[in-house]
């Protein structure tokens, strides 16, 4: 039988089966009854090199890459529910890169390269699905300002295209063209952007780190931390005591509570975004398309449910769940954008809690404890971003300095005033 | 989400608009650490999972600003008053 790791039936305790054409045959003929779980629920040990609070994608790949990368395997990962359970379960699963800033270019456009091989590295089916992402302009100023994103895009070596008004009507014909009160202009697409499947991102990789020894362990909810001469040293939970050489968070939607629980207080507040899905309707959009003048994107899963949302709320929130405004808000862009999915029903829609940094963009960084390790910020961006996240936190769990394209992410730049204001909109979460 | 607006009665969320942490304060700026207290001020926010006090502005209604006590965690509007007229609570 084939293994995905020579020595994974001795550490583990059962083999993990390489997922390929020859052993799906293989266990067809014998009736499906014979694949094993993908990953281990470990029980906690003692003490462990580095903890991860947090099980979703970015902590699940956080661990991969700590193993993979830098061969430290005796990592836990701890998750308060079930893994993915929280922002990875809850997200409209958009990949892209395509940032103005150029402390944020670099790294996203890292996420998106990882995305690329991701399958191959961790020989799962994440359903990455180069669709294309298209932000459309609705006017002379609106162009000029996706122009400048795209000439920066491609000045870092990302792909970028400004459509005129004619190529997006090729493209998606059933735009709103003829009256729209925001008439379409064109658009500013990113082929190689898309979608994933987020939930397959999530097991992709609590499989792969957990093959390299990683303890998976879930409701396993931290309660408290563990400090010895002003160093923490490990964590109280639900499930014990667990020591452990440095210790990294990666809760974003619950980073404040958390970090509390240190004794910190973080340029962070919670925000509830709303997102939908519709019933399954035949193949229709393409790809990822956003509205520029309002906030509503969409894309179609393979399903066929019509994926969609919209801003936030926009008050504090830990609910995970948003109020009727908003839904009003979000379907009114729909309508505006593209009439014609005015009949189609809304099977679910849920919020997530987004971890809103006060510039908007993302914290990857040590902080001013030693042994506790910084990653939030996400607001609501943190899907596209797992790949490249969980390879940035890693390589600073392991070397102590952060990695060349997260040097911007650190927490200490609103004292400084190095803010990363992709959106220019100052400090005022809810506007991010 | 409704809130109690003073003057007006219970009104639809659509009708506010929402400022943020209601403790906001500008620092002294001749203080000796007036740049810490500004970036305090500015950036770092308890956000709690509970009772949270911030300022809604009926922005469709009478325009008042208003000193709302809300639970983060279930939407509850648990107390609706003025801010006083120093700016304080």
């Amino acid at each position: 039988m084939a293994r995905y790791a020579g020595d994974s039936t001795a550490r583990l305790g059962f083999a993990l089966m390489r997922y390929s054409i020859f052993n799906l045959v293989r266990q067809a003929l014998s009736g499906h009854r014979a694949w094993g779980p993908a990953w281990r629920d470990a029980a906690p040990k003692s003490a462990y090199d580095v903890v991860i609070i947090g099980g979703g994608g970015h902590g699940l790949a956080t661990a991969h890459y700590l193993a993979k990368i830098h061969g430290i395997s005796n990592v836990a990962v701890l998750e308060k529910g079930w893994i993915g359970s929280g922002n990875a379960g809850r997200n409209t699963t958009i990949i892209r890169s395509n940032y103005l800033l150029a402390g944020n270019n670099p790294f996203y456009e890292w996420s998106m390269k990882l995305w690329e091989g991701l399958e191959q590295d961790l020989n799962y089916n994440a359903m990455v699905s180069q669709r294309g992402v298209l932000n459309l302009y609705h006017s002379d100023a609106q162009r000029d300002t996706y122009a400048r994103r795209g000439n920066a895009m491609r000045m870092h070596g990302v792909d970028a295209e400004l459509l005129d008004a004619e190529a997006v009507r090729r493209m998606l014909p059933f735009l709103d063209f003829n009256g729209a009160r925001f008439p379409i202009h064109g658009g500013l697409l990113q082929r190689r952007g898309g979608t994933a499947r987020h939930d397959a991102v999530v097991w992709g990789y609590a499989r792969a780190a957990s093959d390299r020894g990683v303890d998976i362990i879930q409701n396993c909810e931290v309660t408290g931390f563990i400090r010895e001469a002003g160093t923490i040293v490990g964590v109280e939970t639900t499930r014990g005591s667990i020591r452990a050489g440095k210790i990294g968070m990666a809760v974003a939607g619950s980073t404040s509570r958390v970090a509390e629980l240190a004794g910190l207080k973080l340029p962070i507040e919670s925000h509830v975004l709303q997102a939908f899905v519709s019933e399954a309707i035949k193949p229709f959009i393409p790809g990822v398309v956003t509205f520029g003048a309002g906030h509503f994107y969409i894309s179609q899963s393979d399903k066929g449910g019509l994926v969609f949302g919209g801003d936030l709320d926009g008050y504090n929130s830990y609910a995970q769940r948003g109020n009727l405004p908003t839904v009003e808000d979000v379907c009114e862009g729909a309508m505006a954008l593209m009439p014609a999915i005015g009949r189609v029903r809304v099977l679910r829609s849920w919020g997530g809690v987004m971890d809103m940094s006060m510039d908007g963009s993302p914290i990857i960084d040590r902080t001013v404890i030693a042994g506790l390790y910084l990653n939030a910020g996400w607001c609501y961006g943190g899907f596209k971003a797992t790949p490249a996240s969980g390879w940035c936190f890693a390589h600073l769990l392991a070397r102590d300095e952060p990695h060349a394209v997260a040097r911007a992410y650190r927490l200490d730049r609103f004292a400084t005033g190095h803010l990363l204001d992709e959106r220019g909109v100052g400090a005022q979460p809810n506007l991010h | 989400m409704r809130i109690q607006c003073p003057f007006c009665g219970e009104r639809d969320l659509s009708e506010f608009a929402y400022l943020g942490d209601a403790d906001f304060r500008r620092p002294d700026p001749d203080a000796a650490d007036a740049e810490a207290r500004f970036f305090n001020a500015v950036y770092v926010r308890d956000n709690p999972a509970g009772p949270h006090d911030e300022l809604w502005y009926h922005a469709s209604g009478c325009r008042s600003w208003l000193r709302v006590t809300r639970n983060t965690r279930t939407h509850e509007i648990l107390a609706v008053n003025f801010p006083t007229p120093s700016g304080g609570s």
